[in-house]
């Protein structure tokens, strides 16, 4: 059941995020978004390619494949390969295999030294000839010291020969116990003979075929650069990304599983846009080390700055307010929350402190030190406060299903909250995200920039965080206001992901830039 | 299949005690259990482990020989290829399950085992600071593998 709701709530929030692409120029008219369901998710692989190509500055091309159709491709490349080079298909597989399934290369090798490439992937010469189970005079199986004129015996061509059941049991053991499938050998000491899907055909039994077959596909996947698993646990989907390894530090490749799970091609963590890939990596690594501090145990408790009582955060909303003293401040920068309004929404910024300050050394360290815990304090609120975001979701989802008995509410009525909790969740990540990058930005108008889009994303999520901890029965009361909002944060996010990820692509003088050492 | 395995350990023990590798003795642990055997292996002469007495065990998996055997020095030796902890493992070449191939025989083992001692293989190293010694000093390393020798290989 609840899984089931999952999956729904995910492919609405999808298909709003599509509506979201053609309203952007529209102003912030929330019946846009009112879950237009019939609005088909249209286009990514058929229309529109000959038109103007629908993609965000911050979204890759990508495709996802099940298990059916990874195994087609594999057949595909084969068949073709195959009548190309004039070789069985078994054949063909294997040499595929061992170029790592690249063709081009694989043509050409066989084309310039023929026998090489073949003694290399272990097919040596001549393959026509049917591999047969056979009985040998005299013959005594080295591997269990059997003998006897009715031991029923196998050897591919390189002539190294054993009796069938140590053959078999040989190929359970790589096949089961070391999950190997693409490149076994002949059992043979010292034969680098690669055992062909022929004879594998014979001798395997048949609760092992199916084990196989998962295995090779497995390392189809895992030798093509453009094909990842889906890191989700049990998702058995492949993404095909054409995104290069090396263009990582411009581009951001995020990719959506069918399984609802959203992912970063380039390091397979969960998506961090607009962060590149090697700043996460140096990020996560430094909050590492540092996150035993006790300046991180001050990131989750704070004291009020009036009357001085210890507070846990208990909500998303950084609009606290002190049970004791009644004191209102914002969480972020513990300032008087009256100061920020709408107008006045300036914590999301670090002021550099002036020079003649830095020249002290001493000095310089705690800067750093503050610097880092500024970034890093926004960074682990958004995180924490996505947990919690979604834990009032959870309480109010279960109130919302008591008032739908009671007051009559329909189930599609109430999934406005539904799709604000999706909002709230993907904005926090992006936020999140946002504090890491900035920490590695260089100052210049375009840092401004990216700081005025976080700001105005941080405020609106604020805004919205805030609507959803209101007490239940207020909740349908703010239903319109609520969506509108979910609206407005989703098209901030997008606004400020296609700035950043149109900076990053440029590069250049007129770009965001990363402070020296950043990339190393 | 079991049987089979069985049939093969007992033809290689009654090789192995009949005509042991140079410089190695072999006996069970427990007579009744040939998946256990013991080792006495000589420090080789050209080594700086010479004059050394070597305990070692080889524990043979159900699986064998479709699994490697495992090697452990229980007395403790200073080289890069073993493991410096109270396993004393010994995991390389022939040793591992992907190089390892069914026909390859308990001699084979320990003539490899017996090789390393006479040629440490630095470049797959289990221990990589006796590694990184034995390539830049050797001198440095063959006192302290003499020393280990006097200190736990002597006459036991």
């Amino acid at each position: 059941m609840d899984s089931e709701d999952e999956v729904i709530s995910v492919a609405s929030s999808e298909e709003m995020m599509e509506d979201q692409d053609s309203d952007l120029s529209m102003g912030g008219d929330y019946s846009d978004v009112d879950l237009d369901v019939d609005d088909p998710d249209v286009g990514f692989e058929t229309q529109d390619k000959d038109i103007k190509p629908k993609r965000r500055p911050y979204e890759v091309e990508f495709n996802i494949y099940g298990p059916a159709d990874i195994q087609s491709h594999q057949d595909q490349q084969i068949d073709e390969v195959s009548a190309i080079l004039g070789q069985p298909p078994e054949a063909t597989a294997i040499l595929l295999r061992h170029t790592r399934w690249n063709k081009e290369r694989l043509i050409e090798i066989y084309m310039d030294k023929q026998d090489t490439l073949l003694e290399e992937a272990g097919l040596g010469k001549s393959l026509a000839k049917l591999p047969e189970l056979k009985k040998v005079k005299g013959f005594v199986c080295e591997i269990c010291c059997e003998d006897g004129p009715d031991l029923k015996t196998f050897s591919m061509k390189c002539g190294h020969r054993f009796c069938l059941d140590c053959y078999r049991q040989y190929l359970a053991q790589k096949i089961q116990e070391e999950g190997e499938a693409a490149r076994i050998k002949c059992p043979g000491d010292g034969c680098n003979k690669i055992v062909d899907s022929k004879s594998l055909d014979l001798l395997v039994t048949e609760d092992l075929k199916d084990r196989y077959q998962v295995l090779l596909t497995r390392t189809y996947v895992d030798d093509k650069e453009n094909l990842k698993w889906c890191p989700a646990p049990n998702c058995e989907y492949a993404v095909d990304c054409r995104v290069k390894q090396r263009d990582l530090n411009k581009t951001v490749p995020t990719v959506h599983c069918t399984c609802g799970h959203h992912f970063c091609f380039g390091c397979t963590l969960n998506d961090h846009q607009p962060a590149p890939c090697s700043l996460v990596k140096k990020w996560l690594k430094k909050c590492e080390d540092d996150s035993e501090t006790a300046n991180w145990i001050s990131a989750n408790t704070k004291e009020c700055p009036k009357c001085h009582s210890t507070i846990e955060k208990n909500g998303g909303c950084n609009h606290m307010t002190c049970r004791k003293c009644k004191h209102e401040f914002c969480w972020m920068c513990m300032g008087v929350w009256s100061e920020h309004g709408t107008s006045w929404y300036n914590c999301n910024r670090f002021e550099e402190k002036s020079g003649s300050e830095a020249r002290d050394a001493q000095a310089k360290s705690r800067q750093s030190l503050e610097r880092y815990l500024h970034y890093y304090n926004r960074y682990a609120n958004h995180e924490q406060s996505a947990k919690l975001d979604k834990d009032i979701y959870l309480k109010t989802e279960k109130k919302m299903t008591q008032l739908q008995s009671s007051s009559g509410m329909s189930w599609i009525e109430v999934q406005f909250l539904d799709a604000a909790s999706q909002a709230l969740q993907q904005c926090r990540q992006t936020l999140k995200w946002t504090y890491a990058f900035a920490y590695y930005l260089a100052r210049n108008n375009l840092t401004e920039i990216f700081e005025d889009n976080q700001k105005d994303l941080e405020l609106a999520v604020e805004n919205l965080s805030e609507m959803f901890e209101k007490p239940t029965d207020q909740l349908s009361g703010l239903k319109v206001e609520m969506m509108d909002k979910t609206a407005y944060c989703t098209r901030r996010r997008i606004i400020l992901l296609s700035d950043t990820a149109e900076n990053l692509k440029n590069g250049g003088a007129h770009s965001l830039r990363l402070r020296p050492g950043s990339f190393d | 299949m079991a049987a089979g395995g069985h049939k093969r350990i007992v033809k290689e023990l009654s090789e192995v005690t009949g005509d042991p590798p140079a410089g190695t003795k072999v006996r069970l642990v427990d007579e009744s259990d040939v998946h256990i055997w013991e080792i006495l292996m000589d420090g080789p002469e050209q080594s700086p482990y010479s004059g050394g007495h070597f305990k070692l065990l080889l524990t043979l998996p159900k699986e064998y020989p479709f699994k490697p055997p495992v090697l452990n020095f229980q007395t403790k030796i200073y080289h890069p290829n073993v493991s410096n902890d109270d396993k004393g493992s010994m995991c390389l070449g022939m040793l591992r399950s992907d190089e390892w191939k069914p026909p390859n025989k308990l001699s084979a083992v320990l003539n490899y085992a017996r090789n390393l001692l006479i040629e440490p293989n630095p470049d797959d190293a289990v221990e990589g600071g006796i590694a990184e010694q034995y390539k830049s000093d050797r001198r440095g390393f063959e006192k302290t593998a003499k020393e280990w020798v006097k200190k736990y290989a002597g006459k036991s």
